[in-house]
């Protein structure tokens, strides 16, 4: 059994990680609360131009734009975007888990490269692949517009020069606080949309200067758009997903600290029983 | 009877700017600038970085808008532009310094001359809406 003494240091040592946990938790629910916020400023922005978008792009035949236009995907290259920290349970964890099945599924034949956000992933992927060409780190600490325009224009300029054919993204998608899922979604060539339905009929626009130039100067929008989605859902995401980690973490240290208090107090127990037993049994030696 | 009015909204990637109902607007299309009254008709241009004017009963407001579009409908304007600030949201200290780094940009030889026009042009439509704010 271990000593008194023993336990006692444990239960403090598990006492300060449950402080920290909690801390965390509070922390990663103040972040959560910003991120969503974020996302809730930018999808009347996004909402906008996905309208806008699917009715010109409607109307644009194919071959108006080589971003509408699919061709065959020799050269591919994929957008992950994982977490800068862990201690988020298993974020990420399930986007790298994806990332490495898309790889794994289409990496043979093509050519592959790979466009990491977040430290963890980055480190995690440059000790098994040699194809990483970009990776941005540290952006979630001040996750703001300029950042997707960054990735995004890279992206669009590499497809306009032929030097990838299509453009793949791993992130993972906030539906709640509870529930985050990761999903893969194909950035480019940009898929005609399904129909908005429109809640008026609208007849069609007067372009200036004309489709083509509007089509031109949207679509890489549309590309930064999305992506700044989802840097924000993931962002949110993340946070959500350690949120609950450390609830978990500061559940199981309430439980640990009860069953050491248990064990704690069974052998200081035991220990005053077993001195009252020789003070008695010193008596009953003296008393003859 | 009222005036005729529409809805206009400002939109950027951070926030909605404005969303209000006007009577009256000009903004700066990237063929030049043009202006809307209720019942225009449906219009779709690329914006640059400009000026943006509306109306509201009597009173002016001035926007700078950075470049993005316009959906133009008969009874709704939708702007959706990188930036937009409302003229009193300008720092024009900022915008000062951005047209003294402009000017010591253009004069530079090895300097993107596009570029740095640009960054005129910016700090120039942002110091000229900013001037504005006390008119309203």
């Amino acid at each position: 059994m271990p000593s008194l003494r023993h336990i006692r240091r444990r239960i403090r040592s598990v006492k300060n990680t449950q402080q920290i946990t909690k801390a965390m938790k509070m922390v990663s629910a103040a972040k959560l609360r910003r991120a969503q916020i974020q996302i809730e400023e930018a999808r009347p922005y996004a909402h906008k131009m996905a309208e806008v978008l699917s009715r010109v792009a409607r109307r644009a035949k194919p071959g108006l734009n080589p971003l509408l236009t699919p061709r065959e995907e020799k050269k591919v290259e994929l957008l992950i975007i994982t977490a800068d920290k862990g201690l988020a349970g298993a974020f990420n964890g399930n986007v790298l888990r994806k990332a490495m099945e898309f790889i794994r599924e289409r990496g043979d034949g093509v050519s592959l490269t790979l466009n990491v956000v977040g430290r963890k992933g980055r480190d995690f992927l440059r000790r098994r692949y040699s194809n990483i060409r970009k990776e941005y780190i540290d952006i979630f600490r001040k996750l703001s517009y300029e950042q997707a325009v960054l990735i995004g224009t890279d992206l669009v300029d590499r497809y306009l020069k032929e030097e990838i054919d299509a453009v793949y993204v791993v992130y993972t998608e906030f539906k709640s606080l509870m529930r985050q899922q990761v999903s893969l979604q194909q950035l480019l060539p940009v898929k005609p949309q399904e129909e908005v339905p429109s809640e008026i009929y609208q007849p069609d626009y007067i372009y200036e200067p004309g489709v083509k130039e509007v089509l031109d100067k949207l679509l890489p929008k549309h590309i930064i758009t999305q992506i700044y989605r989802y840097l924000l859902e993931s962002n949110a995401s993340e946070h959500a997903s350690r949120m609950t980690a450390m609830d978990a973490a500061t559940k199981n240290a309430s439980e640990v600290i009860a069953k050491l208090t248990l064990t704690y107090n069974r052998a200081r127990q035991a220990a005053i029983t077993k001195e009252i037993i020789e003070v008695v049994n010193g008596a009953e030696a003296l008393k003859t | 009877m009222a005036e005729e009015i529409f809805q206009l909204d400002v939109v950027t990637p951070q926030r909605v700017v404005v969303s209000e109902q006007v009577n009256e607007m000009t903004a700066p299309g990237s063929e030049g600038e043009f202006g809307v009254l209720p019942g225009h008709t449906p219009f779709l241009t690329t914006l640059r970085f400009g000026e943006l004017w509306y109306r509201k009963g009597n009173v002016d407001y001035f926007l700078a808008v950075g470049p993005g579009f316009a959906e133009v409908g008969p009874d709704k304007v939708t702007v959706l532009v990188d930036t937009a600030e409302t003229a009193d949201e300008i720092d024009v200290n900022r915008a000062q310094r951005a047209r003294a780094r402009a000017e010591e940009n253009l004069r530079k030889t090895d300097y993107d001359l596009e570029t740095a026009l640009a960054e005129m042009r910016r700090a120039e439509v942002r110091l000229e809406v900013a001037k504005k704010v006390k008119k309203t």
